[in-house]
């Protein structure tokens, strides 16, 4: 599998792996090790003085990149002053870039987010903003300057996969950033067609942390990855309306 | 003695206090790691911890990374 490059950095992996939801920081190190991830997000929040152990140094001992997420935002405002609260915390001026417009959808803010992106982006951050899944907004974000488009299978948290694989199909196409297919995801075959679609990588939360089994979860999804990845560069059969033999229809003998 | 509004409740400092005695007194590890300070909604650089005074009814906010998607 070839390296995924996004702005100046590049992963071998491409599962990018959301650590909210976990029970513990423990299931947290496990399913990022069986996940292959090479990036994890984090959300900024008040600190909390009773906390115990450090999820920094957790990501850090499984080698993860940090990307710190906007989560919680409902204005341009806020999603900014997050992003450079993120960068002064971690040193990293990284954003993955969310604006929520809905509080019952999650779904984002199209004005907020496009205005966020572009403050953003001139304030020499790498913005990965989190989108619908409209084919016009990811071009305005890419026009922009954002280093990759992440648009949504369906809700966050949802579990409904990719709802409408006609508009990632025309934002894969437009596309000349990479295209992350970022929430939604419920199992591992939706993961795998996130891949087979065009998707660069696929970013996921809920489906591992949220799963019976978090770390074998997390396994399946980095096969999933895998595969919808290898099964898009071997290229699919087209799909056809009646059958076609595979067996030869010449010699067949008379039997009756 | 100025009070504040530290991260959501009241908090009384010593005059003269700055962003760092903020930084103490939410709990968050002394040296700072991974932490962040906004004051009124601006962001104060750590550079800027030890010197910026707290004025009486500032707003301020020490973040730092959680668990989240």
């Amino acid at each position: 599998m070839p390296e995924l490059q996004i702005a100046d950095r590049t992963f071998r992996s491409r599962l990018i792996i959301g650590t909210g939801g976990f029970r513990n920081l423990d299931m947290v190190a496990r399913a990022v090790a069986a996940s292959g991830a090479e990036m994890a997000t984090v959300a900024m929040r008040r600190v909390d003085p009773e906390a115990r152990g450090s999820l920094l140094t957790v990501l850090e001992d499984e080698g993860c990149f940090v990307l710190p997420n906007t989560a919680g935002c409902f204005t341009a405002r806020d999603a900014v002053t997050t992003a450079r609260l993120a960068r002064e915390a971690l040193g990293t001026a990284w954003v993955k870039l969310e604006v929520i417009g809905d509080d019952r959808t999650l779904l984002p803010d199209a004005a907020e987010l496009l205005e966020a992106a572009e403050q953003l982006v001139s304030d020499g951050f790498t913005v990965l903003p989190y989108t619908t899944d409209d084919p016009v907004l990811a071009r305005r974000l890419q026009d922009v300057g954002c280093a990759a488009v992440m648009p949504l299978g369906s809700p966050i948290g949802s579990g409904q996969g990719i709802l409408n694989p006609y508009n990632l199909r025309l934002i894969v196409e437009e596309a000349s950033v990479p295209v992350i297919l970022d929430a939604g995801i419920g199992t591992a075959s939706d993961a795998a067609l996130a891949l087979e679609a065009g998707c660069d990588a696929v970013l996921l939360a809920s489906a591992i942390s949220r799963a019976a089994d978090p770390e074998a979860m997390a396994a399946a999804m980095r096969k999933a990855v895998e595969a919808g990845f290898e099964a898009r560069a071997a290229g699919r059969i087209s799909r056809r309306d009646y059958g076609r033999a595979s067996s030869p229809t010449e010699g067949v003998p008379e039997l009756t | 003695m100025p009070t504040v509004t530290l991260n959501g409740s009241e908090q009384a400092l010593p005059d003269g206090a700055v962003v760092a005695d903020a930084v103490v007194a939410s709990g968050a590890p002394t040296d700072g790691r991974g932490v962040a300070v906004a004051v009124d909604g601006e962001v104060v650089p750590r550079a800027q911890w030890a010197t910026r005074e707290l004025g009486a009814g500032g707003q301020v906010e020490v973040l730092h990374a959680v668990q989240g998607g």
